[in-house]
């Protein structure tokens, strides 16, 4: 007893201190095994646990626009969602004028036709951020309450206008040939789409890191989220870089939109509004503000949505509610609360 | 007498109180003046629309706080109401016991929630309620065996209210005095005192710490006042008062189902009719609800007339097409927004 | 006043509803340090703020050698050449002392000289290098602080209570490490309440109080007049201490 009673004070502050840094990091694994131990099968745990991890990518890619751009400016985009459908709809445009290559069994056209519809989605998606900041979000700034409804009202309009340009009636959209069907491994069917989505999530957060911790526009940002007016008192515009990573994130909402549209098989003018929940608990999961807290809220709720999926249906989608409660009674500000210097 | 009834808050506007009077009696008379099914139908929306979106300006408006689950309020009052008359059988207990397990259940909710997510900050708030209100209706229509899932539920409410039962067989103005005029006038008293008890709240001491809150809840808080206090209580009272308007929807159209209570797009209405009315003004709520409501049921119609005028130019019919008429509202509650934040009344009330 | 570097004129700054400068108007000359002193809430910390751009002045001119500057953004501000280090240190957490450093370095790489003389002015800031800033003590975060906003030559420094929250050892090394920067002919703006710190340094003073400037001339001058200075410090909580 002696003994434990004297080792946490000399060592104890800072192990404890790299326990809690480190316990979110835990989480899902931890919930990955959890979820082995519930399901029992363990072909069926890797078919849940690839698609989990390919549903948590696709989601992150679409959160992690919108905790930056709160982090750095203080801005909750509702309207967020819109990118995600706007993308998606562009992208399927593409793809449908591509039916030469779409339809081709060859693997390089098939790809290359994915790529280039990503490509437009993201161009359109990116340059409507750039209207929607500058025409709905800048003048609110500094204003949670007009923020919140005007960006709402961002998304109204523009879920109407998807309306009015691609019809009212949810359009399917076929996955090329070579995306189609399954990989067998074991006794274990794995959607080769599903790994496509996990590549790219997984290549998206690396680069992201990448340019977060080595680029100096990436240092201004963590910077900015930090301390924005001293960034301006450095002598950078901040403004401008928060366009730029407003612009960024609504591409990679629209990126993530014809990600999901292409999983689902079928997109919506709600479909962005709908998937925002989820975004939305994985941002408040992870931290307002924090990457790696909405990576790994991402894991977490795509893990458990589709472990629950396959447990108990029906409460599947209270399932994450239920996760965002629980981390909030363990941490009220998210997993990497953001600390704001003022 | 009326002062007291109104709490002392004047409309102070010639304008506007003389519409508030004008939209007051269309309702009080409203079976006499304009007869037929649709037109008492649009009038019973308009009450139970004015007491929930007066219960939602109780938050946005007086406390500064969006929460995007008032309609999960609105639908646990319904459901509560629908569900306790299909297993009880049509009587008024069974009203009383639905509008009492509902109202309690929401105020549950409401409690949690506010305790949660008001603690942090105020926009983890409007996340956690969107969050939250999303499941709860897909809970709500995957738990079909109870809640009759996306069909929702349809049962008998007590015979004197249908329009079966006859009072007298006296005509008055050549209406009938049957059961269904009953039902309006238990719809429009009922709204009548919940807005005025909301109004009463409004311009109590308590009303009066809120708007502090709301105006400066930093300075509120040094000054010694709960803000997280203040800010949950506001948010269980009007998540009681949207369980009670959606209590007297279940009521009216005899039919609780996921698309007329839990539904974003009733969520989004709600803010249209809030915004375009007037923030933080009781009376916005009357006047943008029953704006909206009329807008809702004539104004489609209009619309849908200019389609056909406009049909062959390209573009053009899409656009006005009746479906499409939100885009025109969303493009309105943007201009509202940055234009008119005060809404109508703060517009009418301006001019003197 | 034809030397002047910094010239305000008739500034008044508004905060919201409150009105916090009064028609301040004073003079930085080139290549001194100018010290403004004044009791807590006086203004000090607004001025600089206005300065920067950080507040706009509601009224008045600011001069930053011949150009108005008071309609400027914060970030021209800076590239006018002031720097900024703020009471709060505004360091940047999150980031490590390399990183803190190489975001102040507005103009590219490192002057491998002037890096070398920042290390040694603060030893800390070579030490603790690669560690992020966040776990830097208080008078090391202080030292980054000053340390960014030199590590380019700038024309004016603005330092907001370096002294501030710092034990009395690491203020002597702070006030050292002034006396050597000023001595490289950079003019520099510092408030301070450490009365010692600003007759050690000061070449020229003005003191504020309630938003207004009550006294403007040489430190000496004040430093020599007890009566003066009862006067005048008599405002100053720091001296009843």
């Amino acid at each position: 007893m002696s003994e434990t009673a004297i080792r946490p004070r000399l060592v104890g502050p800072t192990a404890m201190e790299r326990l809690g840094k480190a316990a979110p990091l835990l989480l899902a694994p931890v919930l990955a095994l959890a979820g082995l131990a519930a399901i029992g099968n363990p072909s069926v745990w890797l078919t849940l646990t690839v698609a989990g991890l390919a549903m948590g990518l696709m989601i992150f890619i679409m959160a992690s626009g919108l905790t930056v751009i709160f982090g750095l400016m203080d801005v909750i985009n509702f309207g967020h969602g819109a990118f995600v459908s706007v993308g998606a709809f562009v992208g399927f445009t593409v793809l449908a004028w591509l039916s030469g290559w779409t339809q081709n069994p060859a693997v390089v056209l098939n790809l290359a036709a994915v790529f280039l519809a990503i490509l437009a989605s993201m161009a359109v998606t990116g340059a409507l951020g750039l209207a929607f900041e500058r025409v709905i979000v800048k003048p609110v700034y500094g204003h949670h309450l007009k923020q919140i409804l005007v960006t709402m009202g961002g998304l109204i309009v523009a879920q109407q206008l998807i309306h009015v340009i691609w019809g009212p009636d949810a359009i399917h959209v076929a996955r090329p040939p070579s995306l189609q069907g399954s990989f067998i491994v074991g006794e274990a069917a794995i959607e080769k789409y599903r790994m496509l989505a996990v590549a790219i999530g997984l290549v998206l957060f690396l680069a992201m890191r990448h340019v977060l911790r080595a680029t100096k526009l990436g240092l201004l940002v963590r910077a900015g989220v930090e301390n924005g007016e001293m960034v301006e008192a450095l002598g950078y515009r901040i403004n401008r870089l928060f366009l730029l990573v407003f612009m960024a994130g609504s591409a990679l909402a629209g990126l993530g939109g014809i990600m999901w549209g292409l999983y689902q098989e079928t997109i919506t003018a709600h479909m962005g509004s709908e998937i925002m929940v989820l975004v939305f608990v994985v941002v408040i999961i992870g931290g307002l503000g924090s990457i790696e807290g909405c990576f790994i809220g991402a894991l977490l709720v795509g893990l458990l949505a589709n472990y629950m999926a396959f447990l108990a249906p029906k409460v599947a989608l209270v399932s994450t509610i239920a996760l965002m409660v629980a981390i909030l009674m363990w941490r009220p500000q998210g997993l990497y609360p953001v600390v704001k210097a003022k | 007498m009326i002062n007291t009834l109104l709490s002392g808050d004047r409309p102070n506007s010639r304008m506007l109180a003389l519409l508030l009077i004008a939209i007051g009696l269309c309702l009080a008379f409203a079976p006499f003046l304009f007869p037929g099914t649709k037109p008492l139908d649009t009038a019973a929306r308009i009450c139970i629309f004015i007491v929930l979106v007066a219960s939602y300006d109780l938050l946005l408006g007086y406390t500064g706080i969006v929460s995007f689950a008032h309609t999960m309020f609105f639908g646990i009052g319904a459901y509560g109401v629908a569900l306790a008359l299909g297993s009880l059988g049509a009587s008024f207990l069974a009203i009383l016991v639905g509008v009492l397990a509902g109202t309690a259940l929401s105020c549950a909710l409401a409690l949690a929630i506010g305790l949660f997510s008001l603690r942090v900050k105020a926009i983890f708030f409007a996340m956690v309620t969107l969050a939250v209100a999303s499941a709860f209706a897909v809970l709500v229509s995957q738990l079909s065996s109870i809640t009759g899932g996306e069909d929702g539920l349809t049962y008998r409410i007590p015979r004197e209210l249908t329009p079966a039962f006859r009072l007298t067989d006296l005509r008055i103005f050549d209406v009938r005095i049957d059961g269904r005029l009953l039902a309006y006038y238990l719809i429009f008293f009922s709204a009548l005192v919940l807005f005025l008890v909301m109004l009463r709240i409004v311009n109590s001491p308590f009303g009066t710490t809120l708007k502090a809150v709301r105006d400066n809840a930093f300075r509120a808080e040094a000054i010694g006042y709960r803000v997280v206090r203040y800010r949950t209580t506001a948010t269980v009272l009007s998540a009681a008062m949207a369980s009670l308007a959606g209590a007297l929807l279940a009521i009216w159209i005899r039919y609780t189902g996921p698309a007329t209570t839990l539904s974003m797009e009733i969520m989004i209405d709600i803010l249209l009719m809030v915004v375009i009315g007037g923030m933080g003004t009781m009376y916005g709520a009357v006047i943008g609800a029953s704006l909206f409501i009329l807008a809702q049921t004539y104004l489609q119609s209009l619309m849908a007339s200019a389609e056909t005028a406009t049909r062959g130019l390209p573009l053009l019919p899409d656009l006005v097409a009746p479906e499409r008429w939100l885009l025109w509202l969303g493009t309105l509650f943007i201009l509202s927004v940055y234009f008119f934040p005060d809404g109508i009344v703060g517009r009418l009330r301006n001019r003197g | 006043m034809a030397d002047a570097l910094l010239t305000l004129e008739g500034v008044h700054t508004h905060i919201g509803p409150y009105h916090i400068l009064h028609e301040v108007s004073f003079a930085v000359p080139r290549g001194g340090v100018t010290m403004l002193l004044g009791r807590n809430g006086a203004g000090k910390s607004t001025t600089l703020r206005t300065i920067m751009g950080l507040w706009k002045a509601s009224r008045g001119t600011i001069t930053f050698d011949g150009r108005p500057i008071q309609a400027l953004a914060t970030p021209d501000i800076a590239r006018a050449g002031i720097a900024y280090v703020p009471e709060n240190m505004g360091i940047f957490a999150d980031l490590t002392v390399a990183e803190n450093m190489r975001l102040a370095a507005t103009g590219g790489p490192f002057d491998a000289r002037r890096l070398a003389w920042i290390k040694e002015l603060f030893p800390p800031i070579g030490t603790f290098w690669d560690k992020a800033a966040g776990t830097l003590s208080g008078g090391q975060k202080q030292m980054l602080s000053v340390a960014r906003a030199i590590i380019e030559p700038r024309r004016l420094i603005l330092i907001d209570e370096p002294s501030k929250g710092l034990a009395p050892a690491i203020i002597g090394a702070m006030t050292a490490a002034l006396k050597q920067l000023k001595d490289t002919d950079t003019t520099i703006l510092l408030v301070e309440q450490n009365f010692a710190m600003a007759s050690a340094l000061g070449d020229t003073v003005a003191v504020m109080d309630d938003g207004r400037i009550v006294h403007a001339g040489a430190m000496a001058e004040l430093a020599a007049d007890a009566s003066l200075q009862e006067k005048l410090m008599g405002l100053s909580l720091e001296v009843h201490q």
